[in-house]
C-alpha cells in the first residue's frame, strides 16, 4: 500500500458502534434473574452487533477510507460529539469487541454462583463502551471523558469482590494513579487545543509542526506522557497494575492485559505523528520504555503467583511497545502496532489459562502448582503455546514483533554514543522473557507433582476453554502466515499511526540469517540458562526486602492527607479571628503594594483650606472613633459613641454637597442604633476586661494601624489627584433622557436601575434571612442589667407615646414629600422608605408590639415581594414599547388647578424601592422587637 | 481639608479593623459598622470633595460628581442590611451556643468570677 486516502464519509453507523454497548450496559442488569445462559446470550448481543458493524466497515478502512460522524454538543468550549474510524481505531475496536466477547463467554463459567453476574457484566460492558469511546473519538475532550470512564469502570471491576481488602486497596490505587494521570492528560489536551485552536483530533493531527514549534510543547509532552504512562503502567507508575490483579481473572485478562492498559500506548500511537519527532520525545519515551521492559521482565521471574508473573510480564511488554514508539524510525512504530495485536492475543489467552488453573485447582501459587500436564493436558498445551509466543519462539506471533524490535534497536541513534546499549538491553529483556515463560511452563505443568492443592485439578468445562482455543489459534495463524492474516489490518493501522505512506517492510517468518535472528537465539539460550540457574537468582533476590507497593502507597496517601490537614489547620482552624486576620493581611498586601510604587502621596490637585466647622467635625469624629474602640467593652457607651461617628458622617455628606447621602445616612443611623439597642438587650452588656492577651491586642493594633494607614494614604492620594469622571454623561442626559434634575436619583432609578434592582433584592434576601434566623430563637430575657438594677416598669412612657403618635402623620407626610420630589430634588425611594420605616418603628417603641398589631397588621414579606415585583414590572414595561429593560418613560401633563406636573415610569420603580425598603427594615426591627415581649414567636413557627 | 478627611477615613478603618479582630460578637459588629462608615466615605471621596457644589441640574456649573453618590447611597442601605444580619447572627449564636464569642468557645467565659457569670445568666425564659 502506498498512500492513505482520506475519504471523509459522514456515517451514522459509526455512532452505533459505541452506542450499542452503552445501551447494552442495562441488559445484564435487567435479565440476570433469568439465568446465566440467557444473560450471556442477551448481554453479548449488542457488542456482537457492534462487531458486525465494525467488520462491515473494514473493507472501506482497508481501502484508505476514514469514516466520520459528528454532532455539535457544547460548541462554546469546542466540545462536539464526534467519532471517526481509521486503521488504528479499527484495530483497537476489533481487539476490544473481539476479546470482549470471548471474555464474556469465559466469565460465565468463571464466576461462581455467589457472584452477581448481572452487575459484573454491566461493568464489563460499560468498560467496553468507554474503551470504544477512547479509540473512536474524534474530539479531544470527548476522548478524555471516555478515558476517565475507563478508569472508573476499571475501579468498579477491580473492586468487584469488595469484601476483600486487597481488592478495595488495589482498586483505590489504580483509580488514584490512572485518575491523576487522566487529569494530566486533560491539561495536555487543553494545551494542545490552545496551541492548535481546535479540539478536533483530525485537525490536531494535521498541525504537527504548529504543535512542535509551540512554546508549550515541552509542557504538553510531559503532561501527555504522564497520562499515557500512568494508564499503561510504565515505570515509575507501574506498581498499580500488579495490585489490580485482585480483580476477577476475566477482568485481568480483558482490562489489564488486552485493552485498558493499551489505552496509554494507543495514545502514543494516536499522537505519534504530531508529538513525536523531537529529541525530547525519543529520549523520554525510549528510556521509560526500556526501564519498564527490563524491570517488568526481571520482577516477573520472581513472582510465585501466576497472575503476578503475568502482570509483571504485561508491564514488561507494555514497556517494549513504549520503547518501540520511542525509537526514531517509522518501522519501529509499525512494530509497536504489531506487538499491540500480538501481546493482546497471547496475554489474554494466558490470563484465561491462569484463571482456569486457579478455578480448577484452587491455587495460583507456582510453588504448589506442579505437574498439571497430567491433570489438564489440553489446557496445558494451549497455555504452553501462548507462553511460547510470549517468550518469542518462532512460528508464533510473539516471535515476529520481537524480531522486528531487535531489528529496529540495531540502527538507533536516540541515545547518542550510548545507543549500543539499546540492542543489548533489549536482548537482555528478551532473555528474561524467555526465562519467566519457561518458568510458567515448567513450574506449572511439569516439575513433579502438585503440593497441597485444595482440590484435585481437572479440565475446565468445555466452553470455558473455547476463548483460549480461539486466541491460541490466532497466535499460530499470525505466527505462521502473518501476511495473509493480519497484513492488511497492520497496514491500515500503521498507516493511521504514521499518517504518511508506509515504508517497505515484509511480514515474512524467515528473513535469512541475520543479526536479529542471532539476538533471538542469544535471548533463548540466555533465558534458558537463567532459568536453569534460577535457584542462585532467587537466593540473590532473597537478600532484598520485599517492598509492598500497596503498603508504601497507603503510607504516601496517609502522609498526604495528614500534610493537607496540617496545612488546612494553619489557614482554616475554625476561628473567625484567624480568617479575618488572613483576609485583612491579604488586603493590606494588595492595597499596600501599589502605594510603595507611588512616588508621593500628594497629587497635583490643590487642597481646600481647612475651616473651623470642619475641624470641629473632624475632631468629633476622631474622638468618637477612638472612644468607641476604647469603651467597646462597655457596650452601651460604645453605642453612644459610634452614633456620634455616624452623625458626623451624615453631616460630612451634607457639607460636601451630597444631600441625598446625608438624608440616607441619617435615617439609616436611626435604624441601626435602634437595632443595636434591641440586640444589646439580649447580649451581655459588658465584655469581660480580660478579653484578649496584651500581645494579641498589640498585634491587632499593629495590623489595624497598618490597614488604616494604607487606606488613609490611598484616600489622600485619590483626593489630591484630578478627577476624570464619566459623570458628565449622566449630567448631560439626566433631564433629557431620564426626565429628572436630581442626577443621583436618575442614576439610581434609570441609568443604573438594574444595579438598584439587584440591591433591593439583596436587601429583601437579607431581611428574609434575618427572619429565618429569628424564628425559633430562644434567648434569655434578662430581668435586670448587669449591676442588678431591674428594668423600668414603665414599658411605654406616656410622653413618648403621645409625641410619637402626633408625629406619625407628620413623618408620613414628610416621607411622601421626599418620595415625590425625589426625581428632581434630593430624596427618593430609599430615603422615603427609611423615613416611613422609622416613623413606624417609633410607634412600636412607644406603644409596644401588641398595640401596633391591633392597629396596623402589615405583612412585611408581602411588602418586600410587592416592591420587588413593582420594580421588575416597571422595568418590563419598557419592553412593551420596544425599549431596553428599565428605560424610563416620562411626560409632562397639565391639569387644571394643580398645574403642570410630570409622570415618569421611574416613579413606579422608585415606589418599588420604597416598599422594599420599608418591608425589609420593619421585618428586621419589628421581629426583633417582638422577641422582647410576650408576643415572641414560639419555636418552630415561621 | 483633604488631609483631615483622609485621616478620619484612616482612623475609622483602624478602629473598625481592630474591633473586627476582637473575640466577642458585639465588638465585631461594632467594627463592621465603623468599617462601613469608612468604606462609604472612601467611595464618596472618589468623586473628590466639593463644597457648595450643585446637586440639582441648573443650580450652577460646579457639579458634585453624582455617580459616587448614587453608589454610596445604595451602599449605605446594603451596609445596614449587612450589619443587621451580622447582629442577628450574633444573637442566634448566643441563643444556640450559649455565649457571645465569635468562635462559640467558652473558655474565656469560664474564667469569669462566678458572681459575674450568674448575673449574666440571670433571668428566665
Amino acid at each position: 500500500m502506498t498512500a492513505i486516502f482520506r475519504n471523509e464519509t459522514l456515517f451514522m453507523t459509526l455512532l452505533w458502534i459505541p452506542l450499542l454497548p452503552l445501551l447494552g450496559t442495562l441488559v445484564p442488569l435487567l435479565v440476570y434473574r433469568f439465568g446465566r445462559r440467557v444473560t450471556l446470550a442477551l448481554t453479548a448481543m449488542p457488542p456482537a452487533v457492534s462487531l458486525v458493524l465494525v467488520l462491515s466497515l473494514m473493507p472501506g478502512v482497508f481501502n484508505g477510507e476514514v469514516f466520520r460522524w459528528q454532532m455539535e454538543w457544547i460548541p462554546q468550549i469546542g466540545l462536539s460529539l464526534a467519532f471517526h474510524l481509521d486503521g488504528l481505531g479499527l484495530l483497537f475496536s476489533l481487539l476490544i469487541l473481539g476479546i470482549g466477547l470471548l471474555v464474556l463467554l469465559y466469565a460465565r463459567y468463571y464466576l461462581s454462583e455467589r457472584d452477581h453476574m448481572g452487575r459484573f457484566y454491566a461493568y464489563l460492558i460499560l468498560f467496553m463502551t468507554a474503551m470504544l469511546g477512547v479509540v473512536l473519538s474524534d474530539n479531544l475532550l470527548q476522548l478524555w471523558l471516555f478515558w476517565e470512564l475507563t478508569s472508573i469502570s476499571s475501579f468498579l471491576l477491580i473492586s468487584f469482590w469488595s469484601q476483600k481488602t486487597e481488592a478495595r486497596k488495589g482498586a483505590r490505587m489504580a483509580l488514584t494513579i490512572t485518575g491523576a494521570g487522566g487529569l494530566c492528560l486533560l491539561a495536555a489536551f487543553i494545551l494542545i487545543g490552545e496551541a492548535c485552536g481546535t479540539y478536533s483530533l483530525r485537525e490536531v493531527l494535521a498541525s504537527g509542526d504548529l504543535l512542535r514549534n509551540s512554546a508549550a510543547y515541552p509542557v504538553i509532552i510531559i503532561l501527555f506522557l504522564l497520562g499515557a504512562f500512568t494508564k499503561s503502567a510504565q515505570f515509575p507508575f507501574h506498581f498499580w497494575l500488579p495490585h489490580a490483579m485482585a480483580a476477577p481473572t476475566p477482568v485481568s485478562s480483558y482490562l489489564h492485559s488486552a485493552t485498558m492498559v493499551k489505552a496509554g500506548v494507543f495514545l502514543l500511537a494516536r499522537f505519534y505523528p504530531v508529538l513525536s519527532g523531537t529529541d525530547l520525545w525519543f529520549a523520554i519515551v525510549s528510556v521509560v520504555g526500556l526501564a519498564t521492559l527490563l524491570l517488568g521482565a526481571y520482577t516477573a521471574l520472581f513472582k510465585h503467583d501466576l497472575k503476578g508473573l503475568l502482570a509483571y510480564s504485561t508491564i514488561s511488554h507494555l514497556g517494549l511497545i513504549t520503547l518501540l514508539f520511542g525509537l526514531d524510525t517509522e518501522l519501529a512504530a509499525i512494530a509497536a502496532v504489531f506487538h499491540i495485536i500480538n501481546h493482546a492475543v497471547f496475554k489474554a489467552s494466558l490470563f484465561m489459562a491462569a484463571g482456569i488453573i486457579d478455578h480448577e485447582s484452587g491455587s495460583r501459587d507456582m510453588r504448589q502448582l506442579n505437574g498439571l500436564m497430567k491433570y489438564m493436558p489440553y489446557t496445558a498445551t494451549l497455555a504452553m503455546v501462548a507462553a511460547a509466543s510470549m517468550a518469542g519462539v518462532p512460528l508464533l506471533n510473539g516471535f515476529l514483533s520481537k524480531e522486528m524490535l531487535f531489528a529496529e534497536t540495531l540502527h538507533q541513534s536516540t541515545l547518542g554514543s550510548l545507543s549500543w546499549l539499546i540492542p543489548v538491553l533489549a536482548t537482555l529483556g528478551g532473555a528474561l522473557a524467555v526465562a519467566y515463560s519457561l518458568r510458567f511452563i515448567h513450574d506449572v505443568f511439569f516439575n513433579g507433582e502438585p503440593v497441597n492443592l485444595p482440590r484435585k485439578p481437572h479440565e475446565p468445562p468445555r466452553y470455558m476453554r473455547v476463548p483460549v482455543e480461539i486466541l491460541v489459534v490466532i497466535c499460530l495463524l499470525v505466527g505462521i502466515i502473518p501476511d495473509i492474516t493480519v497484513g492488511r489490518l497492520l497496514d491500515a493501522a500503521a498507516g493511521a499511526v504514521l499518517q504518511a505512506p508506509l515504508p517497505d517492510f515484509s511480514l515474512a517468518v524467515w528473513h535469512g540469517f541475520n543479526m536479529p535472528l542471532l539476538m533471538s537465539l542469544v535471548a533463548v539460550v540466555g533465558g534458558s540458562i537463567l532459568y536453569i540457574n534460577r535457584r542462585h537468582l532467587f537466593d540473590f533476590q532473597g537478600q532484598f526486602a520485599d517492598i509492598d507497593a500497596k503498603h508504601e502507597f497507603e503510607k504516601c496517601v496517609q502522609w498526604l492527607t495528614a500534610a493537607a490537614g496540617r496545612l488546612q489547620q494553619l489557614i482554616d482552624n475554625g476561628r473567625l479571628q484567624r480568617y479575618i486576620t488572613w483576609l485583612v493581611m491579604l488586603s493590606l498586601a494588595v492595597a499596600g503594594w501599589p502605594l510603595l510604587q507611588l512616588d508621593s502621596a500628594a497629587g497635583s490637585r490643590a487642597e481646600m483650606p481647612l475651616e473651623l466647622p470642619v475641624l470641629i467635625g473632624g475632631a468629633l469624629l476622631l474622638i468618637g472613633t477612638v472612644t468607641t474602640v476604647i469603651f467597646s467593652h462597655l457596650r452601651l457607651l460604645a453605642l453612644v459613641m459610634i452614633s456620634i461617628v455616624g452623625l458626623i458622617v451624615a453631616i460630612a455628606f451634607a457639607y460636601f454637597s451630597a444631600p441625598d447621602l446625608a438624608l440616607t445616612q441619617l435615617s439609616v443611623e436611626v435604624a441601626t442604633i435602634i437595632l443595636f439597642l434591641l440586640a444589646l438587650y439580649f447580649l451581655p452588656q459588658k465584655t469581660p476586661l480580660k478579653e484578649s492577651t496584651t500581645q494579641r491586642i498589640v498585634r491587632d493594633l499593629g495590623i489595624a494601624s497598618a490597614v488604616g494607614a494604607v487606606i488613609g494614604t490611598l484616600c489622600y492620594a485619590m483626593l489630591t489627584r484630578p478627577l476624570a469622571s464619566i459623570s458628565d454623561f449622566f449630567i448631560a442626559n439626566s433631564k433629557t433622557g431620564g426626565g429628572g434634575t436630581n442626577v443621583v436619583n436618575v442614576i439610581l432609578v434609570d441609568f443604573r436601575g438594574f444595579d438598584t434592582m439587584g440591591e433591593i433584592t439583596v436587601l429583601g434576601i437579607a431581611a428574609l434571612g434575618i427572619y429565618k434566623l429569628l424564628a425559633g430563637m430562644r434567648l434569655y430575657i434578662p430581668r435586670a442589667d448587669q449591676d442588678g438594677q431591674s428594668w423600668s416598669k414603665d414599658k411605654n412612657p406616656l410622653m413618648l407615646a403621645l409625641v410619637s403618635q402626633s408625629l406619625l402623620p407628620l413623618a408620613l407626610l414628610v416621607s411622601a414629600y421626599i418620595f415625590l420630589r425625589g426625581h428632581n430634588m434630593p430624596g427618593g425611594g430609599f430615603i422615603a422608605g427609611l423615613i416611613t420605616a422609622i416613623a413606624l418603628v417609633q410607634q412600636y417603641v412607644a406603644h409596644g408590639v401588641a398595640w401596633m398589631k391591633e392597629r396596623l397588621n402589615l405583612h412585611y414579606h408581602a411588602l418586600i415581594a410587592t416592591g420587588l415585583l413593582l420594580a421588575v414590572l416597571s422595568g418590563l414595561g419598557s419592553w412593551l414599547f420596544g425599549r431596553p429593560f428599565l428605560t424610563t418613560w416620562f411626560d409632562h401633563f397639565h391639569l387644571p388647578l394643580i398645574g403642570e406636573f410630570e409622570l415618569a415610569s421611574a416613579m413606579v420603580f422608585d415606589f418599588g424601592v420604597y416598599l422594599t425598603v420599608i418591608g425589609a427594615t420593619l421585618l428586621i426591627l419589628a421581629n426583633l422587637g417582638q422577641l422582647t415581649t410576650s408576643e415572641r414567636p414560639k419555636a418552630g413557627e415561621g | 481639608m483633604e488631609t483631615l478627611y483622609a485621616i478620619c477615613v484612616g482612623a475609622m478603618t483602624t478602629g473598625g479593623v481592630f474591633l473586627v479582630l476582637r473575640g466577642y460578637t458585639f465588638a465585631v459588629v461594632l467594627g463592621l459598622t465603623l468599617l462601613s462608615y469608612a468604606v462609604n466615605l472612601f467611595l464618596f471621596a472618589s468623586g473628590r470633595l466639593v463644597v457648595n457644589g450643585a446637586v440639582i441640574l441648573g443650580e450652577s456649573d460646579n457639579y458634585a460628581d453624582p455617580l459616587p453618590q448614587a453608589l454610596v447611597l445604595t451602599a449605605i442601605v446594603i451596609g445596614f442590611a449587612m450589619t443587621a444580619f451580622a447582629l442577628i447572627l450574633a444573637l442566634r449564636a448566643r441563643s444556640d451556643l450559649g455565649n457571645d464569642q465569635v468562635d462559640g468557645k467558652t473558655q474565656i467565659y469560664d474564667e469569669l468570677p462566678n458572681k459575674a457569670r450568674n448575673a449574666r445568666q440571670a433571668g428566665d425564659d
